[in-house]
């Protein structure tokens, strides 16, 4: 059976992996990831196709700024680094570099959600776009809405393995949680790659 | 064995060959994140300086996305690696299923309706 893993030498290489309920977190967590690609795709054409409906209200190249958006991408961007970084650390059995890098990882994407938080606060109460106010502004807010709750998801994902597996270590039972939890924010970075190009990119970019 | 699973250990089991190999994909990783950045500068400098012509610029910034999505899977993901295989099958699957939805939403919203 796959399920009997040699540790007598310690941590095994590749510890998500090394037992068959950590191989099957892998796989179906990829499945996942397939699918919401295909979720997030439909969201996205959504607002390709309702963003020149701006029913009389404010429009796209009127609100974005691209500093803002530059900063939240550059805050996403490290913070997908320091979480490929923490993988290495648990690979080679270092718990408290580990748990370093989830936290700036952590901060990171508070750092981002603040951003956005303040970027929509501005756009409803200082720009006039409400989320029934056009097309253009639903589709806006359920795409990158949507992407923020992933965010908020994935924070609380990382804080509760954190504060759960706080004094264990790295076992062969957190090991591909963690694992999972890091491709999760990996993928929302790689959404994230999208929105800036074809939501906030595109728009200044007079297309 | 279920003993073991909840367990901290106090040595890894890689060997020194390992250790490097390890180092040396971590140096890869940080490689592809500073080009990842400059790929996101090219692409904000693109649009905010309007450096590249005017017509070009939606292609060629779709164009960097493409190369940073595929970075990002590639590398820090690990679809690159061996042992990936199913992965790779799963999110093929998801992009051929993505890419006509897109092109379809696009088409009845924008261009019929408007």
């Amino acid at each position: 059976m796959s399920d009997s893993v040699d540790v007598s030498k310690g941590l095994p290489p590749n510890p998500e992996k090394a037992t068959l309920e950590g191989k099957n977190k892998f796989l179906g967590f990829w499945v996942f990831l397939g699918g919401e690609t295909i979720m997030f795709a439909t969201f996205f054409g959504t607002f390709l196709g309702l963003r020149e409906g701006t029913a009389g209200g404010p429009s796209a190249e009127e609100l974005f700024s691209l500093p803002l958006v530059f900063l939240m991408t550059m805050l996403l961007l490290t913070s997908s680094l320091t979480s490929v970084l923490a993988m290495f650390s648990m690979k080679k059995n270092n718990f408290r570099n580990m748990i370093i890098l989830t936290v700036i990882t952590v901060l990171l994407g508070f750092g981002f959600l603040a951003c956005e938080i303040y970027e929509f606060y501005e756009y409803v109460h200082h720009g006039g776009l409400g989320f029934t106010t056009s097309a253009f502004g639903s589709s806006f807010y359920s795409l990158v809405g949507l992407h923020g709750a992933h965010v908020t998801f994935g924070l609380f994902w990382f804080i509760t393995l954190m504060i759960r597996y706080s004094r264990t270590g790295i076992t062969l039972t957190n090991a591909p949680k963690f694992y999972v939890a890091s491709l999760y924010w990996h993928f929302i970075d790689v959404v994230w790659v999208f929105i800036f190009t074809v939501v906030y990119l595109m728009s200044i970019g007079g297309a | 064995m279920s003993d073991d699973l909840s367990k901290p250990f106090s040595q890894s089991a890689l060997s020194h060959e390992e250790i490097l190999k390890i180092n040396r994909e971590r140096r890869i990783q940080i490689t592809a994140f500073a080009f990842m950045i400059f790929l996101t500068l090219l692409a904000f400098l693109a649009v905010g300086m309007e450096m590249v012509e005017p017509g070009f610029t939606i292609p060629f910034i779709l164009l960097l996305a493409v190369v940073q999505f595929v970075l990002q899977l590639f590398y820090f993901m690990h679809l690159k690696d061996k042992d990936h295989q199913w992965p790779n099958a799963f999110m093929m699957t998801g992009i051929v299923v993505a890419t006509p939805a897109v092109i379809a939403l696009v088409l009845l919203l924008g261009v019929t309706k408007y």
